[in-house]
């Protein structure tokens, strides 16, 4: 396959980047998307110009690590994938492949396509976790849990943290993520004893953090690379609600 | 010589003996501490927390951005633990045993004891986080079988295990941040450990974004950071894995032990061409109710749906009855190697052999498989674009874990003291074969509940006089990193470093992979000492210093290249078979690994001199597990 490529480039936070031009002669419709910037790479590299920053890990759409803006869509535009998992065949030759980093106020642009979002991890911090030292903890099957909500605990809890939620969002809003973590507590018995003042405090956090707000218009559903629900939104609302009057 | 520090007493009281006899330290003296933890995957964020809520000052480093990124997240099928929920023989001992016997009798009886009776609480500390194990109806967990075992004591949440027990322990290691009691520092890599009268007493941290190298003291350092398997280049590690940091610390004086033990798992989707970047694992888990089997006939060219049932060779029901398609990893991997050199691999390349799940499906309906493994089987779609709910899944075994690792006593100490080595980083408990579901178990128990206890009785027990970070020792090797970096920017070749990386992987693969021989690995060691001279001359590094992932990757390969020649001098020392380690010339009649536990019952412990390392042997004795040749039939 023979590709244009019009890649973001920006050498730090405080630089003005900009699109340039680049041609892939000869990629495999069999690689993946990084793959197939791994091989743009070594051509750079070869030529003694600088590699294309981007991040990544597992490769295998776990480690929340890859991000990028292809073609105007958050990892791309197959549903229910991260950019590690897509691959070439899903374009054709000679296509015009646009690459951006992901873009908010709160993640910050360090280099290229990389990104700082460890806002993520200063809202973990503020509450999202449940206050259980290790040692502390009694008898595992001592406390009952069904099937049904122990499989919704999951579906929420299968948040990879990559951000593409405040990414696809016009207002930059990191709901999805916060209300994620929310609720796979709010489901769990071990998350109540700490559910208002875990939610108040991730969500003051996210404001602090200069994330936008939540105008339930579904970009965030949509991009996400684990398919997390909107009605998570939903449950952190009713949270909040509960939190605000009933404690 | 070694001194493996193994508490007295019965196999059964030994971890208790320890616990009473160990020093502590008391609550108010603990902040007046201050300790470095170097990784934040199950292990080092585990531990990380766990010393955060105790009260010690804690510095945390990792290369990621976030702790919650690092490689335990991919981990997919489960966690073993002794809690014998269904009823089906399972104690501590028989964890033990399984562990012992699935390490093929190279692993130590009272570390391996002691993760099998520390594996319970574990899971208690993982449910009362909010982990979502998978459940019953009636509200209980559940689990799986998993290899090596006949017993079902795997817990898992989806094929997501690893993911939720990481963010589990995450969750405690970022209350303990939001605390202040643990202070992090992401997009930060060790290059160096700093030692003070011999013992580790803090690191050199590259910072990735500004290239800044800045001394940090401490009165202890743990290394927590995984293991070595991307010295193949292609394996199921994450890209950025790497060995740096017990490389470091191995030239710093800490020893390396059994290098050459590392494990290729038999269930990996296969390599589809040369500019593949890495490979991605298919769960174990999924062994439960995939049938391995390959075409009976030898060079055969229809697909798999039209190969009739007498036409198909379920190799592993065949060879090993007992076990059937729960063998362990090592033994189904040289199972399908077999069959691919009889010429009997399917797909594309011929090395690959199929993972069934027609006869489930009709047992149990797509719906239940879905729930199962329904990630797994998209996952694998995804890759190669074939459905597995309609055609076999191909599969092929790939580097996946190393069980070498840093040598440590049973406190999970290394030979410099004051540093500490935890989850696979060290060599510890898994012998010279990992079983499924068993690195998960290992990581938490080292972080949660041995570290604890290791910091307290070493720092208890010692006299550390305060160390500035101005002092001469680590300005020392402040001044040798940065000439190390400086040297490779220097370079002005015209390869790139994974066009380096991948030569060294493929010598690595040939020689030092599934099969091993005499004069290969001798091969294979001067290959890479041509290779060494290669990358120093020969490799292109363009940029500057800051966030360049180039000279990331070149930090990192300059280690793998030197570790790879230290793997395969191991594997060359190591005259016989056992676990994951297979020495052609030394094979049972039926072509199974043939131990040789007279001259080999030893860990080999590598030290650093400079020219040839030097080999010291920690003897293994078994007084509770009687020593065989391991039969899954």
């Amino acid at each position: 396959m023979k590709l244009h490529l019009k890649i973001w480039r920006q050498k730090g936070p405080k630089e003005t980047g900009a699109f340039k031009d680049y041609t892939v002669d000869n990629a495999s419709e069999h690689m993946s998307f990084l793959e197939m910037l791994d091989f743009l790479n070594t051509s750079l590299v070869q030529k003694g110009e600088e590699a294309v920053q981007f991040d990544h890990d597992c490769r295998e759409g776990i480690c929340g690590s890859c991000s990028l803006m292809i073609n105007g869509n958050p990892h791309g535009p197959e549903t229910g994938t991260a950019t590690c998992q897509l691959h070439m065949r899903k374009f054709n030759d000679g296509d015009t492949i646009v690459i951006e980093p992901f873009r908010a106020k709160a993640f910050p642009i360090l280099r290229d396509l990389c990104v700082d979002r460890t806002a993520f991890d200063r809202i973990m911090a503020a509450g999202g976790f449940c206050s259980i030292n290790t040692g502390n903890a009694p008898e595992a099957n001592s406390i009952l849990i069904g099937k049904e909500t122990a499989e919704k605990a999951m579906d929420s809890a299968a948040c990879i943290g990559c951000g593409a939620c405040v990414a696809a969002c016009k207002n930059a809003s990191a709901m999805l993520f916060v209300s994620a973590k929310v609720s796979q507590m709010a489901l769990l018995p071990q998350g109540d004893p700490e559910r208002g003042k875990r939610v108040r405090g991730m969500v003051a956090q996210m404001d602090q953090e200069m994330f936008g707000s939540c105008s339930n218009t579904g970009a965030c559903e949509a991009a996400c690379p684990k398919e997390i629900k909107l009605e998570n939104i939903a449950r952190l609302n009713r949270e909040m609600l509960r939190a605000t009057f009933v404690e | 010589m070694l001194d493996s520090k193994i508490p007295s007493g019965p196999i059964e009281q030994k971890w208790n003996n320890r616990k009473f006899e160990g020093k502590l330290v008391n609550p108010a003296n603990r902040r007046k501490h201050t300790v470095i933890v170097v990784g934040t995957g199950l292990a080092g964020a585990s531990a990380a927390a766990t010393l955060g809520e105790q009260g010690y000052r804690v510095k945390v480093f990792t290369f990621h951005e976030s702790p919650r990124r690092a490689h335990s997240i991919a981990a997919q099928g489960g966690i073993n633990a002794a809690k014998n929920y269904q009823n089906d023989g399972d104690s501590v001992y028989r964890l033990f045993y399984d562990t012992i016997k699935g390490g093929d009798f190279r692993a130590r009886e009272a570390n391996v004891y002691r993760l099998a009776e520390v594996s319970v609480n574990i899971i208690d500390q993982c449910v009362a986080q909010g982990v979502p194990f998978a459940r019953e109806y009636g509200g209980t967990l559940t689990n799986r079988s998993f290899g090596g075992t006949q017993v079902s004591r795997t817990f898992y949440a989806k094929g997501q295990t690893g993911q939720q027990l990481l963010l589990g322990a995450y969750s405690s290691l970022m209350r303990q941040a939001g605390q202040k009691a643990i202070e992090i520092f992401p997009r930060q890599e060790m290059v160096d450990v700093i030692v003070v009268d011999g013992k580790a007493r803090g690191i050199i941290a590259r910072n990735l974004v500004t290239g800044e190298l800045t001394a940090h003291t401490a009165d202890a350092v743990i290394l927590a950071t995984g293991g070595y398997g991307n010295v193949f280049f292609l394996s199921t590690n994450a890209k950025q894995s790497n060995a740096s940091a017990c490389w470091r610390a191995y030239k710093r004086g800490a020893y390396f032990a059994n290098p050459c033990f590392t494990q290729i798992h038999p269930t990996c989707v296969p390599v589809s061409g040369d500019y593949q970047s890495k490979l991605t694992l298919m769960s174990e888990s999924l062994r439960n109710d995939g049938r391995v089997w390959v075409p009976l006939k030898a060079g055969e060219k229809r697909g798999p749906n039209e190969i009739p049932e007498s036409e198909r060779d379920y190799f592993l029901e065949r060879m090993y009855p007992a076990f059937g398609n729960l063998v362990p990893r090592d033994i189904a991997s040289r199972a399908a190697k077999r069959m691919c050199d009889e010429n009997r691999g399917v797909g594309p390349t011929g090395l690959s052999v199929y993972m069934d799940f027609r006869d489930a499906i009709q047992r149990l309906g797509s719906a239940t498989i879905a729930e199962k493994y329904g990630n797994l089987f998209a996952m694998y779609e995804k890759i190669t674009d074939e459905n597995p709910y309609q055609v076999p899944m191909r599969i092929f075994p790939a580097v996946h874990y190393t069980m070498g690792g840093l040598w440590v006593d049973y406190n999970l100490m290394s030979s410099i003291p004051g540093l500490f080595v935890a989850g696979e980083a060290n060599f510890s408990d898994h012998g010279a074969n990992r079983l499924g579901a068993s690195a998960l178990m290992q990581g938490l128990a080292d972080g949660y509940f041995v570290i604890p206890y290791s910091i307290a009785n070493y720092i208890g027990g010692t006299s550390l006089a305060p160390v500035k970070n101005n002092h001469e020792a680590a300005l020392g090797s402040l001044a040798e990193s940065k000439a190390r970096i400086d040297a490779l920017m220097k370079a002005k070749g015209g390869q790139s470093v994974d066009q380096l990386h991948r030569k060294l992987g493929k010598v690595m693969w040939e020689f030092c992979g599934m099969a091993r021989n005499e004069a290969g690995l001798k091969g294979a060691i001067s290959s890479i000492q041509k290779l060494k001279d290669e990358f120093a001359n020969d490799v292109r590094i363009p940029g500057d210093e800051h966030l360049n992932s180039e000279l990331e990757k070149a930090n990192r390969v300059s280690d793998f290249l030197e570790l790879g020649e230290l793997m395969c001098l191991d594997a060359l020392e190591r005259k016989e078979s056992c676990g994951g380690h297979f020495r052609e010339e030394m094979q049972t009649p039926e072509g199974e690994a043939l131990r040789d536990d007279k001259n080999f019952s030893h860990v080999a412990a590598w030290e650093f001199t400079g020219k040839t390392p030097k080999l010291h042997k920690e003897p293994l004795t078994f007084e509770n597990v009687h020593l065989a040749q391991r039969s899954y039939k």
